[in-house]
């Protein structure tokens, strides 16, 4: 039987100056279905499914709700089209309430009754099996369930058709388990739910059909039940690709950073990291895992000195020489022992690079204080950003295109690329392939362990758990700061990691 | 058709890398827009705006006198032009120009009115203007001290300072350098604390002209404009290749405020010859104007400032040969500014109207 379709996009393009995002996609999406729309970073699933929640408007194409053609200017017209979609960033006032987050902006007539919304509220939660506390303020809530405000939010507006944006990014696996039934729930009261989409398990466990995306352009749409993930792979990256690291065991790896009882606080005296103490070998890639903002960030940071730690030793050893603490010298003095980072934030650029220039430029980020002279060498980082370009590939112009102009891979590849020229013997590298579509994320993987085989200790900040696996050889886990675990990643398993990122020792965070 | 169907009426496309033909054909376009709604507003007040451009050009340029004029004019601003620009390359929004002139040109004439005869003119012109930059400067270093240490605002803090420097000028004019009692008036200078003229026009043409070279270097080639670039772009990025963020922002707000203080020191000894409560005359505000017309470029700064100074020397002339108020240059000089900034949004964005022809071939291609 035919029923009408929830959504049904026609032919949508939709173009960023000379770039296309979206190519001319087709899309179907049915009530009482889950849909997963699955494709690499930058393949423009975002961009699709904001046009939806009226965030874009279309270039060209047709978009019909419930068989009827429909134009969505703003996002007031996606809540009048019963359209609400779940951003990857969470809109919410934190000193609200989880209810007056959910009813603010709501035109409501009449006076503001907070306890019937408190109500509708809860009713809300109990039909899907939501677990929150309208009164509770956002401030107090964990990650996974700001998310879930942000989902009643939608559901309080009368939405039928809900659109997540890389939902689990941010969450543990279990959290993820628990997102998932109630998204079930959801499905089976006669929802029509969009999920957005990298990781292929999650397809597999949840939607019912999968619409892949390459590269804008739509490849096609399958039964879950129908397909694997070796073939939802191929179809993303558009030809075969083996999912296998290589993991090369180096002989006799030796203690190069050790990090003893290291303890910092923030401006208002939290406590960021907690008495973490760990060894990093050289010939091993350490990965880091934990839900984010775990102290991953000021982990780094404190190492290469741009953190002020408070409590604790940092010893760095390197090859033939005496050890010394880290602690109390200079980012620049850092650096010249042999310490580098690669650290990608959100944004790409802003820590470590310099938006505005190009590859030359930012190779001077490293070398710019050489010499006595006043002025600046450009010669030297000119050579290397030509051989940086050469090596890895990197796409671009010339080595004077802003880099901000470039790519997310390429970006990354001249970060990564500078900080591994500096020849360290410890790299610290934090969300390295964030972004990157799979063949350069292997690249990337590549480069750690080529730099590993040459004995340099690799720190490897990661957010993929299924990556940190099959890439690193110890895993240390994070939780609120402390470390909760190292483990052995050829042993362990995600579940493993997965409770040590919400448990310290046994005992579950406190606002997890 | 359905309401609903509609798309928006109009909608922002991004452009990307425009020819650098095009571009300068926009900039052109838009000076010359700006000319013609200057030109409107002419028409409004009763004058031709023929004859009213032919007066504001014959009135700057027309005679060598106009022309000295003119330059006296432009030097200021262009000096001041070139002082904030590290700081505005560097994100650091320092509107505090003004006082840091002022307070270069206190420091200068405190020389000029206690050490002259004391000692040949050459020596006492260099310690006033050693003394007038080391002045600015300090008046610049303590908003940027305050930033780096305690994060500050810059913008309010570098705007207050103005009034404190220009309420000290008050002072010093009705108080202890007050000239005859009563005046209110600094007595002139003695002509060795005065800029010598070359060409007619006291030296600190010169002086700007050498400090134009210099900032292009020091932007440019050196370690500190490469700092400055950095941190402009990311203050983040700068702490992790080991700036140290705070002393290079004091550093540059001291380097901008000497040199606005050396401007000071230009105008009290050379255009003035004494010193008052308007010795920088909003020369400080509208250097900004000249630094982001000029997107930062020393060079285009000269032919800036010049164009301001040529507009608002006219505008006297215009004033007292047809009776058009000179505050008319004023208006131009904003309708100018407008356009121009306005210029730069169409060379990043294209606007698609709905149905229009930009909309088809958006379509199409």
């Amino acid at each position: 039987m035919e029923t009408v379709c929830a959504i049904e996009l026609r032919n949508i393009t939709k173009r960023f100056g000379k770039v296309v995002a979206n190519d001319g996609i087709d899309l179907e999406l049915h009530y009482g279905e889950i849909l997963s729309l699955l494709g690499e970073n930058g393949s423009g699933k975002t961009t699709l499914m904001n046009m939806l929640a009226g965030i874009y408007f279309p270039d060209e194409g047709e978009i019909f709700i419930n068989g009827k053609q429909v134009s969505i200017r703003s996002p007031k017209d996606a809540y009048d089209n019963k359209i609400g979609m779940i951003h990857q960033h969470y809109k919410l006032v934190d000193v609200f309430t989880a209810a007056q987050n959910i009813i603010l902006g709501l035109d409501d007539k009449g006076k503001l009754d907070i306890e019937a919304a408190n109500e509708k509220v809860r009713q809300i939660c109990r039909r899907y099996g939501f677990d929150i506390d309208p009164t509770q303020k956002i401030y107090d809530m964990s990650v996974s369930q700001k998310q879930t405000v942000e989902i009643v939010k939608m559901l309080y507006r009368g939405a039928d058709i809900l659109i997540l944006d890389e939902p689990t990014a941010v969450l543990t696996p279990q959290e993820t388990e628990k997102l998932f039934d109630v998204l079930r729930n959801m499905r089976d009261d006669g929802k029509a739910i969009v999920i957005i989409t990298h990781k292929l398990h999650e397809v597999m466990a949840l939607s019912d059909n999968v619409t892949v995306l390459r590269k804008g352009k739509y490849i096609g749409t399958v039964k879950t039940s129908e397909t694997n993930p070796q073939a939802l792979t191929d179809m993303m990256v558009g030809r075969a690709v083996t999912l296998n690291i290589d993991r090369p065991l180096y002989e006799n790896p030796v203690d190069r950073l050790e990090l003893k009882n290291v303890t910092c606080l923030d401006a208002e005296g939290v406590k960021k990291l907690d008495g973490v103490s760990f060894v990093a070998k050289g010939g091993e890639i350490l990965g880091v895992a934990g839900i984010a903002g775990s102290g991953q960030k000021e982990l780094l940071e404190a190492i290469a000195g741009l953190y002020p730690v408070a409590e604790g030793e940092i010893i760095f050893s390197p090859e033939g020489q005496q050890p010394s603490n880290l602690v109390g010298k200079t980012p620049m003095q850092i650096k010249k022992a042999g310490v580098a980072m690669a650290f990608v934030p959100e944004d790409r650029l802003g820590m470590g690079l310099v938006g505005s220039m190009g590859m030359t430029g930012n190779m001077m980020l490293r070398s710019w204080r050489k010499g006595k002279s006043v002025f600046v060498n450009r010669k030297d980082p000119n050579e290397l950003a030509l051989k940086v370009w050469k090596e890895l590939e990197v796409v671009t112009p010339s080595t004077d295109f802003p880099v901000r102009r470039m790519s997310g891979g390429n970006v990354q590849k001249v970060l990564v690329g500078r900080e591994i020229a500096s020849a360290p013997s410890v790299l610290m590298s934090a969300y390295a392939v964030r972004g990157l579509d799979i063949n350069t994320s292997y690249t990337i993987y590549n480069l750690m362990t080529e730099q590993k085989m040459k004995g340099v200790a690799v720190v490897f900040v990661g957010e993929d758990l299924d990556v940190l696996l099959e890439l690193c050889d110890r895993i240390l886990v994070l939780c609120g700061g402390k470390v909760s675990g190292i483990v052995d990643a050829r042993t362990t398993t995600k579940e493993e990691i997965g409770l040590l990122m919400t448990r310290v020792g046994g005992k579950e965070r406190a606002d997890a | 058709m359905h309401n609903e169907m509609k798309t928006p009426l109009m909608r922002l496309a991004k452009r990307d890398g425009m020819e650098a033909w095009k571009m300068w054909c926009i900039r052109l376009g838009s000076i010359l827009l700006a000319l013609l709604l200057g030109g409107l507003v002419i028409c409004i007040v009763g004058v031709n705006p023929v004859t009213a451009y032919g007066t504001i050009i014959s009135g700057s340029l027309g005679k060598s006198t106009a022309i000295r004029q003119t330059i006296k004019i432009a030097v200021p601003l262009l000096g001041c032009a070139l002082a904030i620009a590290p700081c505005f390359k560097m994100r650091f929004w320092n509107i505090g120009a003004e006082g840091q002139i002022t307070a270069g040109a206190i420091a200068a004439t405190y020389f000029a009115l206690n050490w002259a005869g004391k000692m040949p003119s050459w020596m006492l012109l260099l310690i006033m203007a050693l003394a007038g930059a080391l002045a600015g400067g300090v008046w610049g270093l303590i908003p940027a001290f305050f930033k780096a240490k305690w994060n500050t605002n810059e913008t309010l803090f570098t705007l207050m300072m103005n009034y404190i420097v220009i309420g000290v000028v008050r002072w010093l004019q009705g108080g202890p350098w007050e000239g005859r009692p009563g005046s209110q008036i600094i007595p002139q200078f003695d002509s060795s604390a005065c800029l010598p003229k070359v060409l007619g026009v006291h030296c600190g043409w010169i002086i700007v002209l050498v400090l134009v070279v210099f900032i292009h270097v020091y932007m440019r080639y050196t370690k500190h404009g490469y700092e400055i670039a950095v941190i402009g772009d990311s203050i983040n990025t700068a702490r992790y290749a080991g700036m140290n963020v705070g002393r290079i922002m004091m550093r540059t707000m001291f380097l901008s405020g000497a040199i606005s203080g050396l401007v000071g020191f230009i105008v009290a000894s050379g255009a003035n010859n004494t010193l008052y409560d308007g010795v920088a005359n909003g020369v400080g505000f509208t250097s900004i104007t000249v630094a982001w017309l000029s997107q930062l470029n020393a060079f285009a700064m000269i032919a800036i400032s010049m164009m301001l100074a040529i507009l608002s020397k006219g505008a006297e002339t215009l004033q007292t040969r047809l009776a058009v108020p000179a505050s008319i240059s004023d208006i131009i000089t904003g309708i100018l500014l407008f356009c121009m900034l306005g210029c730069e949004f169409f060379i990043n964005y294209r606007v698609i109207f709905r149905g229009s022809k930009h909309d088809k071939e958006a379509t199409k291609a």
